[in-house]
């Protein structure tokens, strides 16, 4: 039975399109058979951040208006077997996303995949609406940060309150909570919200600490999923997500300062 | 913080700060959207109420309000006068 997964955050820009994408690739090597998807209508990112941004002939909107069939939308990633990618259009008409057209999108990927990872847009306007109604599990991306933990809030509630399963009186959408941007060194400092923090406001299970890293930005500048920038702890997070979303129990790594020298410390730096 | 920061005098600790801010802000925002089901028992109690006595939408009122330790459930229906 396949299971959709839907990445959000209410605040953009907090790592949701980075992390669809490096936790559709882990799903992905660990041989599941995957797709995700780009809900973000108007403002197209994922295919950028996968790196199939010039093979993109069909999208989403194209499907769903009947323009398409499904399998021209969708891209098969170039490193991993099992993972395809279904962008969206960059169209301005709000509304090209329609209840209707994805649920039946939604019904056609479940036959083929294992899991279905929806990227949604920031904020809380239909396009977010529609990543999350069908989703079974929700991935909320949220940095130590005052306005990122208070939007992930109003983001559980929409969860809990506007989702099918809620709707349908289902069991409720499994939360995950995914902490990124984190700087072990400024949170001993007293500058930055603990992991601790971040969860008693939250009371959201966590998912797994992303580490603040200039990997980061190496890897989307090349079109490259974070999760194969291989020896770095970025990857080596992600790694760490996919396994414990698959039930395997994983130490958090990479939430203590590393040590630094004597001479930085008395110089700074 | 490195060790002439120390001398220097140091940047603020901040993070506690911001996390009272949260506590306080989301409690409250919390406790503002109330629970999901309110509408729909309104709904459901207009229904049944409307079986045997007339009573308009607008003459009921459902709320939910923390008093302390406790979630309060608060009814409210007027009836219309009695003819």
């Amino acid at each position: 039975m396949a299971k959709i997964i839907v990445i959000t955050s209410g605040k953009g820009g907090v790592g949701k399109t980075t992390t669809s994408a490096a936790f559709a690739s882990g799903l992905a090597l660990r041989g599941y058979r995957t797709v995700v998807i780009d809900f973000d209508v108007g403002l197209r990112n994922l295919d950028l951040i996968m790196g199939c941004e010039r093979r993109v002939v069909y999208d989403l909107i194209n499907v769903i208006q009947g323009e398409a069939k499904l399998q021209q939308a969708l891209i098969k990633d170039k490193r991993c077997e099992n993972l395809y990618v279904l962008p969206t259009s960059q169209t301005r008409d709000k509304d090209a996303l329609t209840t209707a057209g994805v649920t039946a999108v939604m019904d056609e990927l479940r036959k083929e995949f294992d899991y279905i990872v929806c990227d949604s847009p920031a904020g809380i306007e239909s396009g977010a609406l529609m990543a999350l109604y069908h989703a079974d599990e929700a991935i909320v991306v949220t940095n130590p940060e005052v306005s990122s933990v208070r939007d992930s809030d109003r983001i559980l509630g929409i969860l809990a309150a506007r989702s099918r399963r809620a709707e349908q009186g289902e069991e409720p959408v499994k939360e995950h909570l995914l902490l990124t941007r984190y700087s072990p060194k400024r949170v001993e400092d007293g500058e930055m919200l603990s992991l601790e923090d971040v969860k008693e406001l939250l009371r959201t299970p966590l998912l797994g600490v992303i580490p603040e890293s200039e990997v980061i930005l190496q890897a989307s500048n090349q079109g490259i999923p974070a999760i194969h920038m291989e020896n770095s702890d970025v990857a080596e997070a992600y790694k760490d997500v996919v396994a414990r979303f698959l039930g395997e129990e994983r130490p958090l790594r990479f939430i203590q300062p590393v040590k630094v020298g004597f001479f930085k410390r008395l110089f700074g730096g | 913080m490195s060790f002439l920061d120390y001398f220097l005098g140091s940047r603020k600790k901040t993070a506690h700060v911001a996390k009272d801010r949260l506590k306080l802000i989301l409690a409250h925002e919390r406790d503002a959207d109330g629970p999901d089901f309110l509408p729909a028992l309104q709904e459901e109690l207009l229904a049944v109420i409307a079986k045997y006595i007339p009573v308009d939408k607008e003459n009921i009122k459902v709320s939910m309000e923390r008093r302390g330790d406790f979630e309060v459930l608060e009814l409210n229906i007027l009836f219309p006068d009695q003819h």
